[in-house]
Protein backbone atom coordinates (compact mmCIF):
# COMPACT_ATOMS: atom_id res chain seq x y z
CA UNK A 1 0.00 0.00 0.00
CA UNK A 2 1.19 3.08 -0.65
CA UNK A 3 2.28 5.91 1.61
CA UNK A 4 -0.43 9.16 1.39
CA UNK A 5 2.33 12.11 1.85
CA UNK A 6 -0.45 14.18 0.11
CA UNK A 7 -2.80 15.25 2.69
CA UNK A 8 0.18 16.51 5.62
CA UNK A 9 -0.45 20.25 6.56
CA UNK A 10 2.47 22.16 5.53
CA UNK A 11 4.99 23.65 7.52
CA UNK A 12 3.27 24.80 10.58
CA UNK A 13 6.59 26.22 12.44
CA UNK A 14 8.38 24.93 15.40
CA UNK A 15 5.41 23.85 17.77
CA UNK A 16 5.75 22.82 21.62
CA UNK A 17 7.07 22.05 24.03
CA UNK A 18 3.33 23.23 25.65
CA UNK A 19 0.86 21.61 24.54
CA UNK A 20 -0.40 22.20 20.54
CA UNK A 21 -3.95 21.70 18.39
CA UNK A 22 -3.25 17.93 16.67
CA UNK A 23 -5.80 16.72 14.14
CA UNK A 24 -5.47 12.89 14.45
CA UNK A 25 -6.86 10.20 11.85
CA UNK A 26 -8.09 7.11 14.01
CA UNK A 27 -9.75 4.51 12.07
CA UNK A 28 -11.52 6.65 10.17
CA UNK A 29 -12.57 9.27 12.43
CA UNK A 30 -11.10 13.10 12.86
CA UNK A 31 -9.54 13.93 16.07
CA UNK A 32 -8.65 17.48 17.10
CA UNK A 33 -6.68 17.07 20.27
CA UNK A 34 -3.94 18.95 21.82
CA UNK A 35 -0.52 17.05 22.96
CA UNK A 36 2.66 17.57 23.65
CA UNK A 37 5.34 16.84 20.66
CA UNK A 38 6.96 14.56 23.32
CA UNK A 39 4.01 12.40 23.21
CA UNK A 40 4.01 9.04 21.27
CA UNK A 41 1.48 7.77 18.74
CA UNK A 42 0.84 4.72 21.30
CA UNK A 43 0.37 7.33 24.81
CA UNK A 44 -1.89 9.67 22.18
CA UNK A 45 -4.19 6.78 21.67
CA UNK A 46 -4.62 5.26 25.41
CA UNK A 47 -4.01 8.38 27.29
CA UNK A 48 -5.85 11.47 25.23
CA UNK A 49 -8.36 8.80 22.70
CA UNK A 50 -8.66 6.33 25.24
CA UNK A 51 -8.25 3.71 22.93
CA UNK A 52 -6.71 1.83 25.63
CA UNK A 53 -6.64 -1.44 23.00
CA UNK A 54 -3.18 -0.91 21.84
CA UNK A 55 -0.64 -1.90 24.45
CA UNK A 56 2.49 -0.93 25.84
CA UNK A 57 4.81 -3.49 26.45
CA UNK A 58 8.06 -2.12 26.44
CA UNK A 59 8.21 0.79 25.11
CA UNK A 60 11.10 0.62 22.80
CA UNK A 61 10.23 -0.79 20.06
CA UNK A 62 11.16 -4.42 21.15
CA UNK A 63 8.30 -6.53 21.83
CA UNK A 64 5.19 -5.46 19.08
CA UNK A 65 2.63 -5.10 21.50
CA UNK A 66 2.07 -1.49 20.60
CA UNK A 67 1.67 -2.76 16.70
CA UNK A 68 -0.94 -0.05 14.64
CA UNK A 69 -0.70 0.89 11.03
CA UNK A 70 0.24 3.65 9.68
CA UNK A 71 -1.12 4.38 6.16
CA UNK A 72 -1.60 0.74 6.20
CA UNK A 73 1.61 -0.12 6.86
CA UNK A 74 2.52 -1.84 10.13
CA UNK A 75 4.43 0.01 12.92
CA UNK A 76 5.10 0.53 16.41
CA UNK A 77 3.54 3.63 18.00
CA UNK A 78 5.77 3.54 20.90
CA UNK A 79 8.66 5.02 18.66
CA UNK A 80 6.13 6.93 16.32
CA UNK A 81 5.65 10.86 17.46
CA UNK A 82 1.61 11.59 17.42
CA UNK A 83 2.68 14.70 15.94
CA UNK A 84 4.40 13.06 13.17
CA UNK A 85 1.25 11.59 12.67
CA UNK A 86 -0.60 14.39 11.65
CA UNK A 87 -1.79 13.79 7.69
CA UNK A 88 -1.69 9.93 8.15
CA UNK A 89 -4.41 7.77 8.68
CA UNK A 90 -3.62 5.42 12.01
CA UNK A 91 -5.68 2.10 11.90
CA UNK A 92 -5.88 0.87 15.48
CA UNK A 93 -7.22 -2.60 16.55
CA UNK A 94 -10.57 -0.84 17.78
CA UNK A 95 -11.51 -0.05 13.94
CA UNK A 96 -10.89 -3.73 12.49
CA UNK A 97 -14.34 -5.63 13.09
CA UNK A 98 -16.75 -4.59 10.97
CA UNK A 99 -20.62 -4.08 11.51
CA UNK A 100 -20.60 -5.66 15.45
CA UNK A 101 -18.60 -8.79 13.06
CA UNK A 102 -15.04 -9.72 14.55
CA UNK A 103 -12.42 -9.51 11.74
CA UNK A 104 -12.03 -13.26 10.35
CA UNK A 105 -8.21 -13.00 12.01
CA UNK A 106 -9.81 -12.03 15.29
CA UNK A 107 -12.53 -15.07 15.13
CA UNK A 108 -9.10 -17.00 14.24
CA UNK A 109 -7.76 -16.07 16.99
CA UNK A 110 -10.33 -16.66 19.47
CA UNK A 111 -11.08 -19.87 17.41
CA UNK A 112 -7.42 -20.97 17.82
CA UNK A 113 -7.22 -19.90 21.67
CA UNK A 114 -4.15 -17.90 20.48
CA UNK A 115 -3.94 -15.85 23.41
CA UNK A 116 -3.61 -16.71 27.42
CA UNK A 117 -3.39 -13.47 29.34
CA UNK A 118 -4.24 -11.65 25.79
CA UNK A 119 -1.68 -8.51 26.43
CA UNK A 120 -0.02 -9.14 23.46
CA UNK A 121 -2.78 -10.14 21.15
CA UNK A 122 -4.19 -6.84 19.72
CA UNK A 123 -0.36 -6.17 18.62
CA UNK A 124 -0.57 -9.95 17.52
CA UNK A 125 -3.74 -8.96 15.53
CA UNK A 126 -2.49 -5.93 13.75
CA UNK A 127 0.76 -7.70 12.71
CA UNK A 128 -1.26 -10.84 11.23
CA UNK A 129 -3.67 -8.78 9.03
CA UNK A 130 -0.56 -6.56 7.46
CA UNK A 131 1.30 -9.57 7.24
CA UNK A 132 -1.44 -11.64 4.91
CA UNK A 133 -1.83 -8.05 3.10
CA UNK A 134 1.96 -8.32 2.69
CA UNK A 135 2.13 -11.35 1.15
CA UNK A 136 4.62 -12.90 3.13
CA UNK A 137 2.98 -15.95 4.71
CA UNK A 138 3.57 -18.82 2.42
CA UNK A 139 5.54 -21.33 4.59
CA UNK A 140 5.53 -21.63 8.39
CA UNK A 141 9.22 -20.30 8.14
CA UNK A 142 7.87 -17.38 6.70
CA UNK A 143 5.11 -16.67 8.93
CA UNK A 144 7.70 -17.16 11.84
CA UNK A 145 9.83 -14.61 10.43
CA UNK A 146 7.59 -11.90 9.33
CA UNK A 147 5.70 -12.16 13.28
CA UNK A 148 9.00 -12.33 14.96
CA UNK A 149 8.39 -8.64 16.31
CA UNK A 150 5.27 -9.54 18.32
CA UNK A 151 6.45 -10.93 21.31
CA UNK A 152 4.26 -13.18 23.50
CA UNK A 153 5.10 -13.92 26.80
CA UNK A 154 2.52 -16.70 27.28
CA UNK A 155 4.23 -18.31 24.07
CA UNK A 156 1.07 -18.90 21.86
CA UNK A 157 2.75 -19.31 19.24
CA UNK A 158 1.81 -22.11 17.74
CA UNK A 159 -1.83 -20.97 18.36
CA UNK A 160 -1.64 -17.67 16.73
CA UNK A 161 0.28 -19.49 14.19
CA UNK A 162 -2.68 -21.37 12.83
CA UNK A 163 -4.95 -18.72 13.27
CA UNK A 164 -2.64 -17.15 10.49
CA UNK A 165 -2.89 -20.32 8.38
CA UNK A 166 -6.22 -20.52 8.84
CA UNK A 167 -7.31 -17.00 7.76
CA UNK A 168 -4.30 -17.14 4.89
CA UNK A 169 -5.99 -20.38 3.42
CA UNK A 170 -9.20 -19.49 3.63
CA UNK A 171 -8.56 -15.94 1.68
CA UNK A 172 -6.73 -18.31 -0.87
CA UNK A 173 -9.67 -20.48 -0.85
CA UNK A 174 -12.31 -17.38 -1.33
CA UNK B 1 9.78 6.27 31.45
CA UNK B 2 8.53 10.15 30.46
CA UNK B 3 10.54 11.80 27.70
CA UNK B 4 11.82 15.16 28.18
CA UNK B 5 9.76 17.87 26.77
CA UNK B 6 10.78 18.85 23.70
CA UNK B 7 9.88 21.47 19.95
CA UNK B 8 8.92 19.72 16.87
CA UNK B 9 8.64 20.88 13.44
CA UNK B 10 7.82 19.27 10.16
CA UNK B 11 10.11 20.45 7.40
CA UNK B 12 8.36 20.90 4.26
CA UNK B 13 11.70 21.27 2.30
CA UNK B 14 15.60 19.84 2.36
CA UNK B 15 16.79 23.37 2.92
CA UNK B 16 14.26 23.79 5.68
CA UNK B 17 15.71 20.84 7.39
CA UNK B 18 18.95 21.78 7.25
CA UNK B 19 18.68 25.62 8.38
CA UNK B 20 15.94 24.70 11.34
CA UNK B 21 19.10 21.96 12.51
CA UNK B 22 22.04 23.86 11.73
CA UNK B 23 20.28 26.89 13.42
CA UNK B 24 20.02 25.15 16.79
CA UNK B 25 22.70 23.07 18.88
CA UNK B 26 20.77 21.08 20.50
CA UNK B 27 18.47 20.12 17.59
CA UNK B 28 18.20 16.72 15.50
CA UNK B 29 16.94 15.14 12.61
CA UNK B 30 13.88 12.55 12.79
CA UNK B 31 13.59 10.09 10.50
CA UNK B 32 11.63 6.71 11.26
CA UNK B 33 12.58 7.32 15.21
CA UNK B 34 13.19 3.71 15.81
CA UNK B 35 16.89 4.91 17.08
CA UNK B 36 16.13 8.56 17.89
CA UNK B 37 12.81 8.18 19.58
CA UNK B 38 14.21 5.45 22.05
CA UNK B 39 17.49 6.99 23.11
CA UNK B 40 15.21 10.77 23.99
CA UNK B 41 12.80 8.60 25.82
CA UNK B 42 16.11 6.32 27.42
CA UNK B 43 17.55 9.78 28.19
CA UNK B 44 20.68 8.90 26.40
CA UNK B 45 20.51 11.89 24.11
CA UNK B 46 18.98 15.34 25.18
CA UNK B 47 17.94 17.30 21.90
CA UNK B 48 15.57 19.89 22.83
CA UNK B 49 14.04 20.37 19.02
CA UNK B 50 13.60 17.52 16.56
CA UNK B 51 12.93 18.15 12.72
CA UNK B 52 10.70 15.66 11.54
CA UNK B 53 12.09 15.12 7.59
CA UNK B 54 9.36 12.18 6.64
CA UNK B 55 7.83 14.23 4.70
CA UNK B 56 10.54 15.00 2.64
CA UNK B 57 10.51 13.64 -0.93
CA UNK B 58 13.94 11.05 -0.24
CA UNK B 59 11.86 7.90 -0.57
CA UNK B 60 12.82 7.54 -4.79
CA UNK B 61 15.07 4.77 -5.95
CA UNK B 62 16.70 5.32 -9.12
CA UNK B 63 19.16 3.46 -11.76
CA UNK B 64 22.37 5.88 -11.79
CA UNK B 65 24.53 5.95 -14.83
CA UNK B 66 26.56 3.06 -14.75
CA UNK B 67 23.87 0.81 -14.02
CA UNK B 68 24.14 1.37 -10.35
CA UNK B 69 21.20 2.46 -7.78
CA UNK B 70 20.81 5.59 -5.94
CA UNK B 71 18.85 4.97 -2.59
CA UNK B 72 16.69 8.38 -1.03
CA UNK B 73 17.77 8.60 2.36
CA UNK B 74 14.01 8.35 3.38
CA UNK B 75 13.38 4.99 1.60
CA UNK B 76 12.33 2.45 4.34
CA UNK B 77 14.08 -0.87 4.98
CA UNK B 78 11.46 -2.84 4.11
CA UNK B 79 10.71 -0.91 1.20
CA UNK B 80 14.30 -1.27 -0.21
CA UNK B 81 14.67 -4.95 0.63
CA UNK B 82 11.86 -5.87 -1.71
CA UNK B 83 12.73 -3.32 -4.49
CA UNK B 84 13.46 -5.68 -7.67
CA UNK B 85 16.32 -3.55 -8.69
CA UNK B 86 17.95 -4.25 -5.30
CA UNK B 87 16.82 -7.68 -5.45
CA UNK B 88 18.58 -8.49 -8.61
CA UNK B 89 21.68 -6.48 -8.50
CA UNK B 90 22.31 -6.89 -5.11
CA UNK B 91 20.34 -9.77 -3.22
CA UNK B 92 23.42 -9.77 -0.25
CA UNK B 93 21.84 -6.41 0.46
CA UNK B 94 18.61 -7.18 0.14
CA UNK B 95 19.10 -10.14 2.85
CA UNK B 96 21.13 -8.03 4.77
CA UNK B 97 18.20 -5.26 5.15
CA UNK B 98 15.41 -8.14 6.23
CA UNK B 99 17.55 -9.86 8.48
CA UNK B 100 17.43 -6.69 10.28
CA UNK B 101 15.05 -5.62 13.14
CA UNK B 102 11.21 -6.78 12.45
CA UNK B 103 8.97 -6.32 9.92
CA UNK B 104 7.86 -3.35 11.96
CA UNK B 105 10.87 -1.64 12.22
CA UNK B 106 11.81 -1.91 8.81
CA UNK B 107 8.57 -0.41 7.68
CA UNK B 108 9.79 2.60 9.89
CA UNK B 109 13.16 2.81 9.66
CA UNK B 110 14.96 4.97 6.49
CA UNK B 111 18.28 4.22 5.13
CA UNK B 112 19.43 7.07 6.27
CA UNK B 113 18.61 6.73 9.77
CA UNK B 114 20.09 3.61 9.71
CA UNK B 115 23.82 4.99 8.72
CA UNK B 116 23.24 6.84 11.96
CA UNK B 117 21.99 3.78 14.30
CA UNK B 118 23.60 4.05 17.14
CA UNK B 119 25.43 1.00 19.40
CA UNK B 120 23.53 -0.98 21.46
CA UNK B 121 26.32 -1.28 23.89
CA UNK B 122 24.30 -1.90 27.19
CA UNK B 123 26.28 0.70 28.89
CA UNK B 124 25.80 3.12 26.51
CA UNK B 125 21.71 2.80 26.41
CA UNK B 126 21.34 2.55 30.66
CA UNK B 127 21.96 6.28 30.30
CA UNK B 128 24.19 6.35 33.59
CA UNK B 129 26.87 3.82 33.66
CA UNK B 130 30.55 5.70 32.55
CA UNK B 131 30.61 6.02 28.71
CA UNK B 132 32.81 7.66 26.39
CA UNK B 133 30.45 8.05 23.63
CA UNK B 134 27.81 9.08 25.86
CA UNK B 135 29.76 11.00 27.88
CA UNK B 136 33.24 11.61 26.75
CA UNK B 137 36.13 11.01 29.47
CA UNK B 138 33.88 9.53 31.92
CA UNK B 139 35.29 6.35 31.53
CA UNK B 140 33.97 2.90 29.54
CA UNK B 141 32.17 0.55 31.55
CA UNK B 142 32.25 -2.27 28.81
CA UNK B 143 36.24 -2.85 29.22
CA UNK B 144 35.82 -4.50 32.31
CA UNK B 145 32.28 -5.33 32.26
CA UNK B 146 29.47 -7.58 30.44
CA UNK B 147 31.14 -7.49 26.76
CA UNK B 148 30.49 -10.42 25.43
CA UNK B 149 28.43 -8.82 22.73
CA UNK B 150 30.95 -6.20 22.35
CA UNK B 151 33.72 -6.08 19.17
CA UNK B 152 36.93 -7.06 18.93
CA UNK B 153 38.11 -5.24 15.33
CA UNK B 154 38.85 -1.54 15.52
CA UNK B 155 38.67 -1.06 18.94
CA UNK B 156 40.05 1.60 21.04
CA UNK B 157 41.18 1.57 24.66
CA UNK B 158 38.17 4.19 25.06
CA UNK B 159 35.70 2.31 23.44
CA UNK B 160 34.57 -1.23 22.16
CA UNK B 161 31.06 -0.32 21.33
CA UNK B 162 29.90 -2.80 18.13
CA UNK B 163 28.59 -1.19 15.12
CA UNK B 164 24.87 -2.85 15.21
CA UNK B 165 23.80 -2.46 11.17
CA UNK B 166 23.26 -5.08 8.71
CA UNK B 167 22.53 -3.42 5.70
CA UNK B 168 25.70 -1.00 6.14
CA UNK B 169 27.67 -4.30 5.93
CA UNK B 170 26.51 -4.54 2.57
CA UNK B 171 27.09 -1.23 1.60
CA UNK B 172 30.99 -0.92 3.05
CA UNK B 173 31.33 -3.97 0.79
CA UNK B 174 29.52 -2.65 -2.04
CA UNK B 175 31.74 0.88 -1.78
CA UNK B 176 28.68 2.89 -1.79
CA UNK B 177 28.63 6.74 -1.20
CA UNK B 178 26.77 8.67 1.30
CA UNK B 179 25.47 12.06 -0.63
CA UNK B 180 24.49 14.94 1.93
CA UNK B 181 22.96 18.24 1.83
CA UNK B 182 24.32 20.44 4.40
CA UNK B 183 25.11 24.18 6.27
CA UNK B 184 27.75 24.01 3.74
CA UNK B 185 26.51 22.76 0.34
CA UNK B 186 26.34 19.47 -1.04
CA UNK B 187 28.93 16.41 -0.12
CA UNK B 188 29.50 12.77 -1.10
CA UNK B 189 31.94 10.86 1.58
CA UNK B 190 32.62 7.15 0.66
CA UNK B 191 31.10 4.69 2.84
CA UNK B 192 34.37 3.75 4.80
CA UNK B 193 35.16 7.05 5.78
CA UNK B 194 31.95 7.60 6.89
CA UNK B 195 31.62 5.23 9.89
CA UNK B 196 35.11 6.59 12.34
CA UNK B 197 36.16 4.13 14.86
CA UNK B 198 36.31 4.97 18.47
CA UNK B 199 40.23 6.05 18.72
CA UNK B 200 39.87 8.41 21.19
CA UNK B 201 36.83 9.90 20.70
CA UNK B 202 34.29 7.49 21.01
CA UNK B 203 31.34 10.13 20.81
CA UNK B 204 32.27 10.87 17.26
CA UNK B 205 30.61 7.99 14.77
CA UNK B 206 30.69 10.20 11.73
CA UNK B 207 31.85 12.97 9.62
CA UNK B 208 28.88 15.19 9.38
CA UNK B 209 28.70 18.43 10.47
CA UNK B 210 25.12 19.06 12.63
CA UNK B 211 22.41 20.08 10.38
CA UNK B 212 24.14 17.92 7.39
CA UNK B 213 21.91 15.73 5.95
CA UNK B 214 21.84 12.55 4.16
CA UNK B 215 19.87 12.73 1.15
CA UNK B 216 20.81 10.11 -0.85
CA UNK B 217 23.00 6.21 -0.51
CA UNK B 218 24.92 5.50 -4.43
CA UNK B 219 25.68 1.94 -4.58
CA UNK B 220 27.96 1.71 -7.70
CA UNK B 221 27.68 -0.95 -10.31
CA UNK B 222 29.26 -4.01 -8.81
CA UNK B 223 28.02 -7.06 -11.49
CA UNK B 224 29.91 -9.86 -8.53
CA UNK B 225 27.32 -8.78 -6.38
CA UNK B 226 24.21 -10.26 -8.36
CA UNK B 227 25.30 -13.69 -6.56
CA UNK B 228 26.45 -11.80 -3.36
CA UNK B 229 25.09 -13.43 -0.31
CA UNK B 230 24.33 -12.39 3.96
CA UNK B 231 24.33 -14.66 6.35
CA UNK B 232 23.70 -13.16 10.31
CA UNK B 233 24.69 -15.77 13.20
CA UNK B 234 23.12 -14.55 16.26
CA UNK B 235 20.92 -15.74 19.73
CA UNK B 236 18.13 -16.43 18.64
CA UNK B 237 16.87 -17.11 14.95
CA UNK B 238 15.50 -13.51 14.31
CA UNK B 239 14.34 -10.08 15.63
CA UNK B 240 18.34 -10.02 16.95
CA UNK B 241 21.60 -8.32 16.49
CA UNK B 242 24.42 -10.32 14.74
CA UNK B 243 27.08 -11.91 16.62
CA UNK B 244 28.76 -12.54 13.80
CA UNK B 245 27.74 -11.47 10.05
CA UNK B 246 29.20 -12.10 6.44
CA UNK B 247 28.46 -10.03 3.50
CA UNK B 248 30.21 -12.15 0.65
CA UNK B 249 30.32 -11.78 -3.07
CA UNK B 250 33.32 -14.07 -5.25
CA UNK B 251 34.21 -14.77 -8.77
CA UNK B 252 36.03 -17.60 -9.20
CA UNK B 253 38.10 -17.82 -12.93
CA UNK B 254 38.59 -20.27 -15.21
CA UNK B 255 42.04 -21.47 -13.43
CA UNK B 256 39.59 -21.72 -10.05
CA UNK B 257 40.92 -18.91 -8.46
CA UNK B 258 39.36 -16.20 -7.22
CA UNK B 259 39.01 -12.95 -9.20
CA UNK B 260 36.93 -10.65 -7.44
CA UNK B 261 36.07 -10.67 -3.80
CA UNK B 262 34.11 -8.48 -1.89
CA UNK B 263 34.03 -9.36 1.70
CA UNK B 264 32.59 -7.51 5.23
CA UNK B 265 31.65 -8.60 8.53
CA UNK B 266 28.71 -7.68 11.03
CA UNK B 267 29.28 -7.87 14.54
CA UNK B 268 32.79 -8.39 15.24
CA UNK B 269 33.85 -4.70 14.28
CA UNK B 270 33.46 -1.30 15.65
CA UNK B 271 32.59 0.00 12.51
CA UNK B 272 30.93 -2.12 9.90
CA UNK B 273 33.95 -4.03 8.38
CA UNK B 274 35.14 -4.74 5.32
CA UNK B 275 37.59 -7.47 5.41
CA UNK B 276 40.66 -5.80 2.90
CA UNK B 277 43.16 -8.00 4.55
CA UNK B 278 41.25 -10.77 3.97
CA UNK B 279 40.41 -10.05 0.30
CA UNK B 280 43.98 -9.42 -0.85
CA UNK B 281 45.05 -12.53 0.70
CA UNK B 282 42.55 -14.73 -1.49
CA UNK B 283 42.81 -12.79 -4.75
CA UNK B 284 44.51 -14.90 -6.98
CA UNK B 285 44.33 -17.54 -4.91
CA UNK B 286 41.96 -21.00 -5.21
CA UNK B 287 39.18 -20.70 -2.69
CA UNK B 288 39.94 -24.05 -0.71
CA UNK B 289 39.37 -23.97 3.01
CA UNK B 290 42.93 -24.23 4.08
CA UNK B 291 43.18 -21.03 2.20
CA UNK B 292 40.05 -18.99 3.12
CA UNK B 293 40.96 -19.76 6.84
CA UNK B 294 44.43 -18.11 6.58
CA UNK B 295 42.92 -15.37 4.77
CA UNK B 296 40.07 -14.81 7.77
CA UNK B 297 43.36 -14.97 10.23
CA UNK B 298 44.99 -12.13 8.48
CA UNK B 299 41.78 -10.69 9.10
CA UNK B 300 41.86 -11.04 13.10
CA UNK B 301 45.31 -11.01 13.23
CA UNK B 302 45.01 -7.65 15.16
CA UNK B 303 41.55 -8.57 17.31
CA UNK B 304 41.53 -7.39 20.86
CA UNK B 305 39.30 -9.92 22.62
CA UNK B 306 38.35 -10.27 26.07
CA UNK B 307 37.32 -13.87 27.71
CA UNK B 308 34.00 -12.70 27.24
CA UNK B 309 34.18 -12.22 23.32
CA UNK B 310 37.01 -14.15 22.42
CA UNK B 311 34.62 -16.78 20.60
CA UNK B 312 33.96 -14.23 18.08
CA UNK B 313 36.94 -14.59 16.87
CA UNK B 314 36.77 -18.65 16.10
CA UNK B 315 33.00 -17.93 15.33
CA UNK B 316 33.92 -15.44 12.35
CA UNK B 317 36.49 -17.12 10.79
CA UNK B 318 34.33 -20.40 10.30
CA UNK B 319 31.39 -18.42 9.01
CA UNK B 320 33.71 -16.65 6.46
CA UNK B 321 34.92 -20.24 5.94
CA UNK B 322 32.08 -22.00 5.62
CA UNK B 323 30.44 -18.91 3.32
CA UNK B 324 33.06 -18.68 0.67
CA UNK B 325 33.47 -22.10 0.61
CA UNK B 326 29.89 -22.43 -0.27
CA UNK B 327 29.46 -19.05 -2.55
CA UNK B 328 32.49 -21.08 -4.82
CA UNK B 329 30.85 -24.05 -5.14
C1 LIG C 1 14.35 -3.46 18.69
C2 LIG C 1 15.24 -3.03 17.56
C3 LIG C 1 15.94 -3.97 16.82
C4 LIG C 1 16.76 -3.58 15.76
N1 LIG C 1 17.44 -4.54 15.07
C5 LIG C 1 18.26 -4.15 14.04
C6 LIG C 1 19.00 -5.11 13.31
O1 LIG C 1 18.92 -6.31 13.56
N2 LIG C 1 19.80 -4.67 12.29
C7 LIG C 1 19.90 -3.34 11.98
O2 LIG C 1 20.63 -3.00 11.05
N3 LIG C 1 19.24 -2.41 12.68
C8 LIG C 1 18.43 -2.79 13.71
N4 LIG C 1 17.76 -1.84 14.42
C9 LIG C 1 18.09 -0.43 14.21
C10 LIG C 1 17.26 0.24 13.16
O3 LIG C 1 17.60 -0.29 11.90
C11 LIG C 1 17.61 1.72 13.22
O4 LIG C 1 17.09 2.23 14.44
C12 LIG C 1 17.03 2.49 12.07
O5 LIG C 1 17.61 2.08 10.86
C13 LIG C 1 17.23 3.98 12.23
O6 LIG C 1 16.53 4.65 11.21
P1 LIG C 1 15.37 5.68 11.53
O7 LIG C 1 14.84 6.16 10.24
O8 LIG C 1 14.38 5.12 12.47
O9 LIG C 1 16.23 6.82 12.21
P2 LIG C 1 15.94 7.79 13.44
O10 LIG C 1 15.79 7.02 14.68
O11 LIG C 1 14.87 8.76 13.11
O12 LIG C 1 17.32 8.57 13.45
C14 LIG C 1 18.52 7.95 13.88
C15 LIG C 1 19.62 8.98 13.92
O13 LIG C 1 19.97 9.38 12.61
C16 LIG C 1 19.77 10.76 12.42
N5 LIG C 1 19.23 10.86 11.06
C17 LIG C 1 18.11 10.26 10.60
N6 LIG C 1 17.98 10.48 9.27
C18 LIG C 1 19.04 11.23 8.91
C19 LIG C 1 19.48 11.78 7.67
N7 LIG C 1 18.78 11.61 6.54
N8 LIG C 1 20.64 12.50 7.65
C20 LIG C 1 21.34 12.69 8.78
N9 LIG C 1 20.98 12.19 9.98
C21 LIG C 1 19.84 11.47 10.04
C22 LIG C 1 18.84 11.19 13.51
O14 LIG C 1 19.02 12.54 13.88
C23 LIG C 1 19.25 10.25 14.64
O15 LIG C 1 20.38 10.74 15.28
C24 LIG C 1 16.90 -2.20 15.45
C25 LIG C 1 16.19 -1.26 16.18
C26 LIG C 1 15.36 -1.64 17.23
C27 LIG C 1 14.61 -0.59 18.00
S1 LIG D 1 31.94 0.22 24.75
FE1 LIG D 1 31.69 2.33 24.02
S2 LIG D 1 29.50 2.61 24.16
FE2 LIG D 1 29.96 0.87 25.51
S3 LIG D 1 30.40 1.71 27.56
FE3 LIG D 1 32.36 1.62 26.47
S4 LIG D 1 32.50 3.71 25.62
FE4 LIG D 1 30.36 3.40 26.09
S1 LIG E 1 5.59 -1.15 23.39
FE1 LIG E 1 6.21 -0.69 21.36
S2 LIG E 1 7.42 -2.38 20.83
FE2 LIG E 1 7.01 -2.75 22.93
S1 LIG F 1 -1.06 -14.04 25.27
FE1 LIG F 1 0.03 -13.37 27.02
S2 LIG F 1 1.69 -12.30 26.09
FE2 LIG F 1 0.79 -13.26 24.40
Amino acid sequence: MAINHSTAPADTGVRGPEREPVTLDVNGATYPIELEPRVSLLDALREHLDLTGTKKGCDQGTCGACTVWVDGRRVLSCLTLAMSCEGHQVSTIEGIAQDGELHPMQQAFVDHDAFQCGYCTPGQIMSAIALLREGNATTDADIAEHMSGNLCRCQAYPNIHAAIREVRDADDGG
Amino acid sequence: MAMRPITFFRAGSIDDAVAAVSANPDSAFLAGGTTEIDLLRLGVIQPTLLVDVNELPLTYLEDTEGGGVRIGAMARMSDVARAPRIVERYPGMSQALLLGASEQLRNMASMGGNMCQRTRCAYFRDGQSPCNKREPGSGCSALTGVNRGHAVLGTSDHCIATHPSDVAVALVALDATIRTIGPDGTNTIPIERFFLRPEDTPSVEHPLAHGELIVAIDVPNVPVARTSRYVKHRDRVSYEFALVSVFSAMRVDDAGNVAELRLALGGVGTVPWRAHRAEEALIGRPATPENVAAAADAEFADARTTPMNEFKVTFAKRAIVRELSEVSS
